[in-house]
Formats: C-alpha cells, sequence, structure tokens
C-alpha cells in the first residue's frame, strides 16, 4: 500500500501550460501517473501533449473525476491556486512553488483548516511525493525511486528526499511511498501526519526521516514517536554545522538563539528511539541493515 | 532582512506607530546638527544588527553639543561582538514612568500568528520568559481573523499594563499586527515600549526582521538594501541573485536545494574539512546562475577547492553541466572543481562534462566521495 496517494489518484496539473508545469507534468504522466488534465485560466479547450486545458479547477474536477492536485504557479498566485482546487473538489494538493510569504502560506493553511477540514495540502516549496510505480505528483525524478516497499520516507528538504531515495535504491531497498513535506514554515503536512499514515500502512514496515535545523517539528515528531510508533525510525537532520541567527536557503531554516538546533532534534530523536544518523549515506546504511533484519 | 533600528522605526511609522523624534547620524558633525534640530537631551544609539549595544557602550545620553561630539565620537568605530559602528541613531531623550514588550511572530507549531506582551519589559524577553514566565501573556492570533481592537483591549488588561497606558497601547498593538502582516514581517518587536510620566505610550526601539519572499509588493523595501551586507562576499552574491551565506573554511560549496547544501556542509565537516560558505542555487542551475556562483566564490581568497554537490529534481544536471563548462569560459577559477551529478537528466550531464575533465575539473560518484577528495584538496 502506498499512503496519500495510489495507482489510481486522478491528478490535474494547475499551471500546466507553463515551462515548469509542463515539463514535471509530462514526466508524472509518463512515469504513470494518471494525470488526467491541466488547469490554466483562458486556455480551456487546448491541450498540452494531449492533456486536455480546463479554465478552472471545478471544469476539470468534473469533467475528468480527479480528486488531486499539483500546484506548480509562480508564488504570487500560488495561494490562491491552493484555495481554488479545495473550492473545486480536489482532496490533495501537491504544491511545489517556492518563495511564498510566510503571512499568505498562515491564512491559507488557516482557511483550509477552517472551511476545507478535508484537504490535504502537502508543501508548499516541496518536491511532492512518490510513491513508486504507482504515483507521482511533483518534481521528483522517478529513476531515483524504487518500488515495492518496505520503506516509507518523509523529508523537510527536497534534494535530501532525492538523496535519501537514492541512497536506499542503489542498494536495492524499495520504498511504499516518499513524502516531501517541504522547508517553509507553515507546511500543510508535517512529520506527524507522514509518520502516522505510515504506521497504520501495513506494507510500510519502516521509516527514514529527513530533518533539518529551525523549528521544533522534529522534536514533536519525536515526541509521538515516543508514544505511537512501533516501526523502527532512522532519521538524518541536516545543519548541524549551520551558524545560529542565518536562514539557510529554507525560509524555516533558521536557528534562533537555543533554539531549532540540529543537535537538540537530534538528541529529541535519539531519547525516542529513533537511529539518529550524521549523514544520508550512513542513514541509507543503516536503513539497509534493518531492513535486512526484519 | 534584518533591519536597524531606525529602519525599523521608520517601517513602525509607515503604519502609524508612535516613535520617539530622531534622526541618522554617519558623523559627529551629522549627529550635532539632528540633535541641535530636535532639542536637549538627546539619546545616540549605535546602528549594528546585534544585541547588548548598551552593555557595550553603544548608547549613551547626551544633554549638550560637548556630550554629543564625545559621545558620537566614541561610539563610531566602536567594535560591538565583531560588528562595527558606522551609523548613529540620535534621538530626543524619553522620560520613562513604565516599560513594557510587545512583538508578534509566528507560531510555528500552531501555525497561527503569536502576540506576546509583558508589564516588564526593557529586559531580554528569553529572560522574562525565564524567570517569570507567568509576567509574558500570550495571545494566539488566527491569521485568517486577525486582531481587533477589542482583542487588544482585553490583552493589554490581562498582561495588567498600567491604567493609563491601556487605551494607547491596545491601538498600538493593533497597528503593530498591521505592520507585522501587512508589512510582511517574520518578526516585529517593540522592547521597551514606554509610558512616560505624562502618559503617553511609544515604541522605544523597534526590532523587525521582512520576510524576503515577500519582497515582491514591497518596493519600499529597496532603501533597506544599501545596508544589507556587512560581508562583501555576501553582498556580490546578492547582487548576482544567489542564496549564500559567507563562512571561514576552504571550500567552496555550491549545491542545489538548502538542505543539501547544509548537509554538504556537514559532510566536508565531517570528512575533516571547513566550509567557506553556504550557496543555494535553489532550481534551474543555467550558465548564468553557476558562472555567477564560481565567480562569488573564486572571489574567497580562503577557498582551496570547490565542491559542487548537484541532485537534480527540478535541477536538471545536463544543464548544471553545461552552465559549469560556459562557466569556465567566462571565469578563471583558481581552485580545482570536484562534482558529484545525480538525479533529472545525469547520464547526460556527466556525459557533456566527461571529455572536459582534468586535475581541475573533477566527478566523484557519491557525496561522501566528492567531499573527502575536496577536502584533500583544500588541505
Amino acid at each position: 500500500m502506498s499512503i496519500f496517494v495510489d495507482e489510481n489518484t486522478k491528478v490535474i496539473v494547475q499551471g500546466l501550460t507553463g515551462g515548469q508545469g509542463r515539463f514535471h507534468g509530462l514526466r508524472n504522466r509518463d512515469y504513470g501517473t494518471k494525470v488526467v488534465g491541466g488547469v490554466t485560466p483562458g486556455k480551456g479547450g487546448t491541450d498540452v501533449d494531449g492533456v486536455p486545458i480546463f479554465n478552472s479547477v471545478r471544469e476539470a474536477v468534473e469533467a475528468t473525476g480527479a480528486t488531486a492536485s499539483f500546484v506548480v504557479v509562480p508564488p504570487k498566485f500560488a495561494s490562491d491556486a491552493i484555495i481554488e482546487a479545495a473550492e473545486g473538489g480536489i482532496t490533495f494538493i501537491v504544491c511545489i512553488t517556492e518563495g511564498i510569504p510566510a503571512h499568505d502560506e498562515a491564512v491559507t493553511f488557516n482557511r483550509l483548516v477552517e472551511d476545507f477540514p478535508g484537504v490535504r495540502l502537502l508543501g508548499p516549496n516541496c518536491p511532492g511525493i512518490i510513491s513508486p510505480g504507482k504515483c507521482n505528483i511533483g518534481i521528483t525524478s522517478g529513476d531515483i525511486a524504487l518500488a515495492g516497499g518496505p520503506v516509507g520516507i518523509v523529508s523537510r528538504s527536497g534534494t535530501l528526499t532525492y538523496q535519501a531515495l537514492h541512497e536506499l535504491s542503489m542498494q536495492g531497498v524499495g520504498q511504499t511511498t516518499c513524502v516531501g513535506i517541504g522547508g517553509d514554515p507553515v507546511p500543510g503536512t508535517n512529520f506527524i501526519d507522514c509518520l502516522a499514515a505510515f504506521q497504520d500502512d501495513p506494507e510500510t514496515k519502516a521509516v527514514m526521516m529527513i530533518g533539518e535545523i529551525g523549528g521544533s517539528e522534529e522534536e514533536r515528531a519525536a515526541e509521538w514517536i515516543k508514544h505511537n510508533m512501533t516501526k523502527p525510525v532512522v532519521a538524518y537532520v541536516a545543519g548541524v554545522t549551520a551558524p545560529p541567527g542565518r536562514k539557510m536557503g529554507h525560509a524555516g531554516a533558521i536557528i534562533s538563539g537555543s533554539k531549532g538546533t540540529a543537535q537538540a532534534k537530534m538528541d529529541a530523536l535519539a531519547e525516542a528511539g529513533v537511529h539518529v544518523c550524521l549523514n544520508p549515506t550512513e542513514a541509507g546504511s543503516k536503513m539497509v541493515e534493518i531492513v535486512k533484519g526484519l | 532582512m534584518d533591519l536597524f533600528e531606525y529602519q525599523g522605526k521608520q517601517y513602525f511609522a509607515r503604519y502609524g506607530i508612535a516613535v520617539s523624534p530622531g534622526d541618522v547620524a554617519d558623523s559627529v558633525d551629522e549627529a550635532l546638527a539632528v540633535a541641535e534640530r530636535i532639542g536637549y537631551p538627546v539619546v545616540i544609539k549605535a546602528q549594528v544588527k546585534v544585541g547588548g549595544r548598551g552593555k557595550a557602550g553603544g548608547v549613551k545620553l547626551a544633554d549638550n553639543a560637548d556630550e554629543v561630539r564625545e559621545h558620537a565620537g566614541n561610539i563610531l568605530g566602536l567594535d560591538i561582538k565583531g560588528h562595527v559602528v558606522k551609523r548613529l541613531w540620535v534621538e530626543r531623550s524619553s522620560d520613562i514612568e513604565k516599560e513594557y514588550y510587545a512583538s508578534f511572530t509566528l507560531d510555528r507549531p500552531n501555525k497561527t500568528h503569536l502576540g506576546m506582551l509583558s508589564a516588564q519589559g526593557g529586559v531580554e524577553i528569553e529572560v522574562v520568559a525565564e524567570e517569570n514566565p507567568d509576567a509574558i501573556s500570550f495571545l494566539s492570533i488566527d491569521p485568517v481573523r486577525g486582531l481587533d481592537l477589542e482583542t487588544a483591549r482585553r490583552w493589554v488588561a490581562e498582561a495588567e499594563l498600567d491604567d493609563p497606558a491601556r487605551e494607547q497601547a491596545a491601538a498600538l498593538l493593533v497597528k503593530l499586527y498591521d505592520c507585522y502582516t501587512q508589512g510582511d514581517c517574520d518578526l516585529a518587536e517593540i522592547n521597551p515600549l514606554i509610558l512616560t510620566p505624562d502618559h503617553t505610550v511609544h515604541a522605544l526601539d523597534a526590532k523587525v526582521t521582512l520576510d524576503e519572499n515577500a519582497s515582491y509588493r514591497h518596493p519600499e523595501w529597496e532603501e533597506f538594501r544599501a545596508d544589507e551586507f556587512e560581508d562583501p562576499r555576501e553582498k556580490m552574491a546578492k547582487e548576482r541573485g544567489l542564496n549564500y551565506i559567507g563562512l571561514d573554511g576552504t571550500v567552496g560549496i555550491i549545491a542545489n536545494g538548502a538542505g543539501l547544501a547544509m548537509s554538504t556542509l556537514d559532510v566536508v565537516n565531517q570528512v575533516g574539512g571547513t566550509a567557506a560558505n553556504f550557496l543555494d542555487i535553489g532550481g534551474g542551475a543555467n550558465a548564468d546562475v553557476m558562472a555567477a556562483a564560481l565567480e562569488v566564490i573564486n572571489a574567497d581568497p580562503k577557498v582551496k577547492s570547490i565542491f559542487v554537490n548537484i541532485f537534480g529534481g527540478i535541477t536538471r544536471v545536463d544543464e548544471v553541466a553545461n552552465g559549469v563548462l560556459e562557466a569556465l569560459k567566462r571565469v578563471t577559477i583558481a581552485s580545482p572543481i570536484v562534482l558529484r551529478l545525480d538525479g533529472t537528466n545525469a547520464v547526460e550531464g556527466r556525459a557533456i562534462l566527461a571529455p572536459h575533465l582534468n586535475d581541475h575539473l573533477i566527478t566523484e560518484p557519491t557525496m561522501l566521495d566528492a567531499a573527502r577528495r575536496a577536502v584533500a584538496l583544500a588541505n
């Protein structure tokens, strides 16, 4: 099984007619994902390489029965696109857009919680989700993932998500689902959402978690793991050498005072029984060892 | 982007938040002119983006022209925790009856806004939080609904601000919230917010951090940028649109994605090296981006080797490879470059580089191997 998506998930791409939308939307389709439409206001009735374009999400949903959307539009349009998806009947929204103002994210997140409680947002500023062999929504290169499980991956960082997939696939260890939750201050889906879904997924036998400096999501995840997780977890936290007070690229990756350090996160995770590793390669090897022992 | 106090006060003033009359001065003569204009006594404050200015001698009271000359002369050029004072803020001195604390920031775990208000201001709020947490009144604010005056009134009462301060403080807090939200601040903090003996309330300090992601809708932020960077490398990188942080080591780092860039720093450190910088080229690394990145790193005399760590996602490795070759045509790079290339179009990218490899342009199959090679070349 997979979490959040599967081989039957029908996906529309908001922004399919743009450069990035076209490249990644079609790549998702070529991977085998059911990409059933695109949405660009004013371009309804046209198509992108055979994928029909609709003027609005509502039209696209009515015509195709899509339940998921891949939002790949510039920052100033992303919040509206997310809300339009929810209003149009989409229940799983993946937004890869980087550079959305934090206040917009906070408003959008709370609007979803208040007005569309059944909707899950993944991202923004995330690589998306891939369930190898079934569905790939986002910008992950499908060929670095390996189908068949038994590992679930959840990561706050885009490129480290790929690194994690790569480390496992190279050694023949497959994944059930790999979720990139993104590095922004207000992620729609957090570690605990994913850990809980992996815990409930019978095919996922172990979980790899990639964190980074800033915020307290890793510490909260550690607390949750301690009380709820029976499956083994391997973790890597990026930014051990990051200086305090400097944003390391991601809006969320900043050590404020003594809070948000990689060491504090690693300590909290280790205390919760998680196998904490010092780099992605070590985390990959540890996971291979655990999978062999299952 | 962190603002200097004077910039924060200018930003507050845009939203109608009361601050003391004052102006900036870059020399003793300018400080004197400001003081003469606003009237004595004045406070002369060092403009540096670091705490503890008062203790370091960077904040002084002056009653007359001689004292302005003396203090302004002493403070200009003063080194406060590695920050050299180049600019002063001179403002009318205020009589203080009470000092409060007020701030708004994002409550990341709860995904709401967090207001903090305390009747015990003037000291570091972390210290108050540690020693007397009950003295801080926390207000969780739904970003969709915002903060209204009624709620602000209840809040100042709950925080036990003095009666004469309450109505003015409530109105000021609504304005500060507007500044925080409409002004796209990550942090808007006033410490201290003061009550004067004649019962007026105003901001005596300003600590503002702006959210760079919102800069597209704030053309007025341009004026804050001139003095943003003290590190010339960071200034150069910013001019080229790069996400760069200067560090002290010898291995120049270029990576795509913040997480991978951080991880690259960690791994270089683990194999016995030190990173000269953090540099995330983000998605879509064309020749211009790569040339700019190599140029910035090349300008750092401490750099002895360069580690380019790319895992393609939205970034396409063939574009990176072409970018590196194009960059090498434009700029002469002093240090050897070690590349690790994986992900989207990695096979194509490696093929593009293959005919050009030599002892100054090296590829390694894994991140760890590449880190070891780059560190060996640097040491």
